[in-house]
Parts: structure tokens; C-alpha cells; sequence
């Protein structure tokens, strides 16, 4: 594999440059940890201050796409590190084709959550818009919404993300890989797990809440 | 012909423009910085006329809220936060640390797009009728009642965090990656020790203002969120997040001051700087002690004593590395061969004006004295002195300290002078009055005021006059200096570090040999030893 031919002045080497790129994206995830850490925060924060509308909430949620989604998404992020465990001139064509496969997980997910956001909307959970919800609980119920529409739509902006990034990889994977975009797939496929991992805590905090007490 | 350096490599605006050096986005920033300075200025020199008598006299109360919305709003995000890394940082971080630019020379640009952005739909919040929660956005008036742009302020701001986090990271992986041969973390000037530092908050706490900006503006755009409390919902809980950021972003604002500060204070008393690992890791313990003292803010608003006592208690903790460090630096005075050149009366000035600012900071951390002095000119004075007196003093000094280095043109040794010391009369003349009318009750946030507060307000805005004044002093002579200005050598202090090594202005790759480095920073020789660059 031909190594890129001129690396910029201040690194050293390939390796030198490419160990730096991957730093700069952990130091990225740590930033993204915060972002959804506030959402949580304020999360906990109202579900203390009303558990039953938020069993009650988390019971309206629709725990079947739910689940789906993430079986879709583990397994997109399974065939992403497939694609760098075996990236190398040989396999290009492997490569880029894991890559899309994770890709139409991707939009699998996207498209799922479409119906979904739908289904909530003509059953008039959607606070500011269309929320029809009454009684004691309504509240707790709404506030909930507020977080599920919330948080699901800042993951789903990322997930667009990350699935451009696979989509640009994919192409350059195809034509000439070079190490440089090995430490770039490297770099995008840990955003795209911690993408996958900002689902797993949404999906316990938005689809189980309340299921085994009803 | 001169040799070829970072200014004179090229002269088209293409090249300024689409530039990934180092030096030059510093530059960027620099024009970008000033303008917002003077911004900012203009509003609190409004403010300040008005306080001159007790009656509203030039702007009416609504006005008089945008006035001091857009003061905080444009000092805060838009000169303090970015002040020192962004300027001074680009340009002598990379320099000081023996490397030939950041980590991500493109990420660096993009982070000063990014900034312009936010400045300019700010701007434009504020062109277009302003805004008047306060630069704190507190709910719910942010949210429910305010008729201002919030919605287009919080907007400017948010942008702006994301060139925020994006210098902060370039810093982190830089420092981490990018240090010369030899250069040791023991042996990185303190410079480093506290940009490193401030960029850690700048990861860590800027995603959460973010959040919380989007948490404003959606429940603004659909008339419901997560603040409301007609629904049950807790606007306390803005103000936990907003200084969950806020705080730290305090620390944001001081640790680059006192990086600039160990640099001059060693350089002009011709010593190491006493203490240095305690100062270095001083740095480190106020961006993670800073990250747990935000309930200070809110002693009032009926949180739980308990946590008041918890948060009471941690802020004096913060207080002890910050202590450290004006001890540390008053210890690296004595005995040393000191020279007074305008960086030293800026470091000097930085080291009187923190220390009343945090002291002052202490009796605000006692429960009972808060309780008194809640939103009075008291709070004001204080974070003024930490702010203005503090950061902008340092961002003076060491601007002032590297300006040969950065322009290759000496300024007027008198003229700085001059300045550094108006400087100092005016802003004690300003805010020292401040501290009395706190103390005596009189609010902040009001354009009126009963007529026995009169004489402190005078004086006040007395000092405010000087004041501003005192920052146009250097608009004039450093302007002067860039263009006309007799070269400066490449070592003009005599300094041993490696920013001092490569000529002045630098070429652009910094240096033409990668220097390897084989010893502790501050190894200065005194100043009446034998010059290196006669």
C-alpha cells in the first residue's frame, strides 16, 4: 500500500500524523460525551421528579422498531470494524462493500425512525406541535417527549453524519487506499461506535422504562 | 532583501484568507478580536455615561438592558473566551513548543470561519433590536417572555462554542503530539501547562452551554421545552447547566492570563519561576476543581443548603492553586534582577488587580455575605477584577511581550508604559468604586439609581474615561510600531525559550532546524551579563 507521498511540516512521519488524527477524534468524543451528558442530565432530573409519567411515557414509545434499530445499528458498527480489521489493497473491494453495507443499516435506522416519529405524531404525542395527552400524568408524559424527540433527533443529525463520512470512505476505499485512509476509516469508524453507544443508553432510557410494571 | 518570513511570503489577500499557518490565523483573530473589544466597549462606555447621574437621562430602561445584554454577550464569547488562546496561543504555542504548526492546521482555519460566523449573526441579533435577558439567558424570561432576538443571539453563541471546541482540541493533541525532541512535560514553559488546561474545559464544558442553547431555542421555536414551568418543568435547571458551562468558562477566561504572567514574571526578574511544578499542576487542579463550584451562582435561588454549604466549601478549595500561584509568583520576585518594561508593569498590575478580584471572590463564596451582595455592583466589581483586571491585563502583557516576536518591530518602551500605568489608574478608578456601592446594596442591571450613590457612580465613570483612553493608547503606538516600528532582533528580552530561537518575525514553518530541547525552561541569564544579539 503506497504510503501518502508528503506528509504536512509539523509531523514527523505517516505514523507520527496518522496516531495524531485518531487523538483528535477521542478528544472529539469526549467533547460529544458532554453534549449528550447535559440531555441525560436533565433526563434524570425529570424522570426523579415524575416516574410514573415517564413509565407511562416510555410504555407509549414503540419498543418493537426500537429494538430493531438496535440490532441495525450494532450490526452496522460490527461490519465497520470488519472493514478496518481487514483494510489493506487487497481487500479494497471487501472493504468498500462492508462499508455500504454498514451505510444502508444507517439509513435503515433513519428510515425506521421516520415511521416511528409518524406513528407518534397521529397518536398526538409530539409536544409543541400536536401533544393530546390528559390527566394526572401529563406532565411527567410531555416532558418525556420533549427528551425522546429531543435526543432521538440530535442522534439521528449524527447518524446522518457519521453516514456521510462511511459514504466518502467507501468511495476512497474503492479507488487507491492509502495509509491515510486507513487513520481516516480508523477515526470514522470510532465516531460511528460512539454513535452506536449514545444509542444503547437512549434505547434503555427511552423504550424500557415502565414495561415490566404495566 | 530580507529573509523570507510568515508576513512577507506572500502579500495577496488569498493567501490571508485561505492561510493554515499558525501565525497568520493568530493575526486573523487579533483584527477580529479587536473589533469585538472595541464593540464591547462602546456598550459599557454607553452604560457608564448613563450611570453618570441617578436619573435615565441618555437611554431609556429597555435600551439600557440591550446595552448591557450586548456588553456580556460580545465580551464574553466574543473577546474573553478566545482573547489569549486564540491569539497569543495560535502564534506562540506551536513556537514555544519547537513544532512547525498545529496538530490540524485546516481544523484551525475552519475554527476561525466558524468563529466569524457566530460574531456576525450576533452582530446581527444585535443590529436588528438587540437582546435583554443579560448575557446569562436566564429562564423563563429567555424562553417565555422576552420579545428580544434570543433566538439569533443563542444562535451566534452556540456557533461560536464550536470554534471553541475545535481550538481546544487542536491545543490538547498538539501538546500531546506535536512537542519538540527532549521537550518533556516538566520542561514545557507554563504557558503551555495552562492553555493545556484551559483547553480541557473548553472540551469538556463548551458541548454543554451547546446543549443547553438548544434546549433554549427549542422551547422558544415551539412554544414548550424543557424549562417551562407551566408544565412542570424546572427553569433552575437552565441555570444549573448554564453554569455547569459558565463557571469553568470563568477559568476559561483567567488560566491563559496567568500562563502569559509566569512568562513575563520569570522574564523580567531573570529567573526560573519558584515552585514550577506546583503551579503547573495548579493550572490542572482549577480546570477540574472549576468544573465543581457552579452552584455558587445560584446561593439565592433556593437550592438546598446542603448544597450550598457543598459548593460554598469547594470554592474555597479552587481558591488554594489559584493562591499557589500569586504566591509562587511573588517568591519568583524576591531576589530576582528585576526590570521594569512595559510586560512586567502589565504582570505586575495582573498580579494586584487577581488577588483583590480573588479575595473579593472568597466573600462571595461565604453563604451569609452572598446573600447580601446577590446581584449588586459588589459581583460586578469582583468578576471585573478577575476579568478586566486580570485576563485583559495579561492579554495586554503578553501581547506586548511577543509583539517583536509576532510583528519583528519594536514599540515604544514609553508610550507602553504610559498605557500599562493609565491602564492600571483607570480601571481601579472604574471598579474599585464599585465595590462600595455593592457593598452599600445598589443592583447592577439598573439604569437609575437613588441620587446618595451619586459621588461613587462619578467616579466610576470618571475612571471609565480614563480607562478607555488607556486602551486607545495602543491601538495608536502599536499601529504605529507594525509599520514603522525599528526591526526587532530575534531575541529581544535575551529569553532562553524556543520561541525566542527563530528570527523574528518567523519564517513559516517556524523553524529552519527541528530544535531538540536539553533542559528546564527559564534558564535565564541576567540582563547585565553579556547580550546574545549585540
Amino acid at each position: 500500500m503506497p504510503d501518502s507521498p508528503a506528509v504536512a511540516p509539523q509531523f514527523a512521519s505517516v505514523s507520527h500524523r496518522d496516531e495524531t488524527a485518531e487523538l483528535g477524534m477521542w478528544v472529539f468524543i469526549a467533547t460529544e460525551v458532554l453534549l449528550f451528558g447535559g440531555l441525560l442530565l436533565s433526563y434524570f432530573v425529570y424522570r426523579h421528579a415524575y416516574p410514573q409519567g415517564f413509565a407511562t411515557g416510555g410504555r407509549h414509545t414503540e419498543i418493537v422498531i426500537g429494538t430493531a434499530n438496535t440490532a441495525i445499528l450494532l450490526t452496522s458498527s460490527f461490519l465497520v470494524a470488519w472493514a478496518v480489521e481487514i483494510f489493506a489493497a487487497e481487500t479494497r473491494r471487501l472493504t468498500a462493500g462492508l462499508l455500504a453495507a454498514a451505510i444502508c443499516l444507517g439509513l435503515a435506522f433513519i428510515v425506521l425512525k421516520g415511521i416511528e416519529y409518524h406513528g407518534e405524531y397521529e397518536e398526538h404525542l409530539v409536544p409543541g406541535i400536536d401533544f393530546r395527552f390528559t390527566g394526572d400524568l401529563a406532565n411527567g408524559v410531555q416532558l418525556f417527549f420533549i427528551f425522546y424527540f429531543i435526543a432521538t433527533a440530535i442522534h439521528a443529525l449524527h447518524m446522518i453524519i457519521g453516514i456521510g463520512l462511511l459514504a466518502v470512505l467507501a468511495l476512497l476505499c474503492r479507488g487507491a487506499p492509502s495509509t491515510r485512509h486507513r487513520a481516516a476509516l480508523h477515526s470514522a469508524a470510532l465516531y460511528w461506535h460512539f454513535v452506536d453507544i449514545v444509542w444503547i443508553f437512549l434505547f434503555a432510557l427511552i423504550y424500557l422504562p415502565g414495561r415490566s410494571t404495566s | 532583501m530580507t529573509e523570507p518570513d510568515y508576513l512577507n511570503a506572500n502579500y495577496t489577500l488569498r493567501s490571508w484568507f485561505f492561510t493554515t499557518d499558525h501565525k497568520r490565523i493568530a493575526i486573523l483573530y487579533f483584527a477580529s478580536l479587536t473589533l469585538f473589544f472595541f464593540i464591547g466597549g462602546a456598550a459599557a462606555t454607553a452604560m457608564r455615561i448613563e450611570l453618570a447621574t441617578p436619573q435615565a437621562d441618555l437611554v431609556s430602561d429597555d435600551i439600557y438592558n440591550r446595552l448591557f445584554t450586548m456588553h456580556g454577550i460580545i465580551m464574553v464569547w466574543f473577546f474573553l473566551i478566545p482573547s489569549i488562546p486564540n491569539t497569543l496561543g495560535n502564534f506562540i504555542v506551536p513556537l514555544m513548543i519547537g513544532a512547525r504548526d498545529l496538530a490540524f492546521p485546516r481544523l484551525n482555519l475552519l475554527s476561525w470561519y466558524i468563529f466569524m460566523l457566530g460574531g456576525s449573526v450576533t452582530l446581527f441579533a444585535i443590529l436588528a433590536g438587540g437582546i435583554d435577558t443579560g448575557w446569562t439567558f436566564y429562564t423563563p424570561f429567555s424562553t417565555l417572555y422576552s420579545n428580544s432576538y434570543v433566538m439569533v443571539a443563542a444562535a451566534g453563541v452556540f456557533i461560536a462554542g464550536f470554534s471553541s471546541i475545535l481550538t481546544g482540541l487542536n491545543f490538547i493533541v498538539t501538546i500531546h503530539r506535536l512537542r519538540a525532541p527532549g521537550l518533556t512535560w516538566y520542561r514545557l514553559p507554563l504557558f503551555i501547562w495552562s492553555l493545556y488546561a484551559t483547553s480541557v474545559i473548553l472540551v469538556l464544558a463548551t458541548p454543554v452551554l451547546a446543549i443547553t442553547l438548544v434546549l433554549i431555542a427549542v422551547e422558544r421555536f415551539f412554544g414548550v421545552g424543557f424549562f417551562d414551568p407551566r408544565i412542570g418543568g424546572d427553569p433552575l435547571l437552565f441555570q444549573h447547566l448554564f453554569w455547569f458551562y459558565s463557571h469553568p468558562a470563568v477559568y476559561i477566561m483567567i488560566l491563559p492570563g496567568m500562563g502569559v504572567i509566569n512568562e513575563l514574571i520569570s522574564c523580567f526578574s531573570r529567573k526560573q519561576v519558584f515552585g514550577y511544578k506546583f503551579v503547573a499542576w495548579a493550572s490542572l487542579a482549577i480546570a477540574a476543581l472549576g468544573f465543581l463550584v457552579w452552584g455558587h451562582h445560584m446561593f439565592v435561588t433556593g437550592q438546598s443548603l446542603l448544597a450550598s454549604l457543598v459548593f460554598s466549601f469547594m470554592s474555597f478549595v479552587v481558591a488554594v492553586p489559584s493562591a499557589i500561584k500569586v504566591f509562587n509568583w511573588t517568591a519568583t520576585l524576591h531576589k530576582g534582577s528585576l526590570r521594569f518594561d512595559a510586560p512586567m508593569l502589565y504582570a505586575l498590575a495582573f498580579i494586584g488587580l487577581f488577588t483583590i478580584g480573588g479575595l473579593t471572590g472568597l466573600f462571595l463564596a461565604c453563604l451569609a455575605f452572598d446573600v447580601h451582595a446577590t446581584d449588586t455592583y459588589f459581583v460586578v466589581a469582583h468578576f471585573h477584577y478577575i476579568m478586566v483586571g486580570g485576563m485583559v491585563t495579561a492579554y495586554f502583557g503578553g501581547l506586548h511581550y511577543w509583539w517583536p516576536k509576532i510583528t519583528g518591530r519594536l514599540y515604544s518602551e514609553y508610550w507602553a508604559r504610559a498605557a500599562a500605568i493609565l491602564i492600571f489608574l483607570g480601571f481601579n478608578l472604574t471598579f474599585f468604586p464599585q465595590f462600595v456601592l455593592g457593598a452599600e446594596g445598589m443592583p447592577r442591571r439598573y439604569h437609575v439609581y437613588p441620587p446618595e450613590f451619586q459621588v461613587w457612580n462619578v467616579l466610576s465613570s470618571g475612571g471609565a474615561t480614563i480607562l478607555a483612553a488607556a486602551y486607545l493608547l495602543p491601538l495608536l503606538y502599536l499601529g504605529y510600531s507594525a509599520f514603522f516600528g525599528s526591526r526587532a532582533p530575534a531575541n529581544p528580552w535575551d529569553a532562553p525559550g524556543l520561541e525566542w530561537q527563530t528570527s523574528s518575525p518567523p519564517p513559516e514553518h517556524n523553524f529552519d532546524v527541528q530544535p531538540v530541547v536539553t533542559r528546564a525552561p527559564y534558564q535565564y541569564r541576567n540582563f547585565e551579563a553579556e547580550p546574545q544579539n549585540a
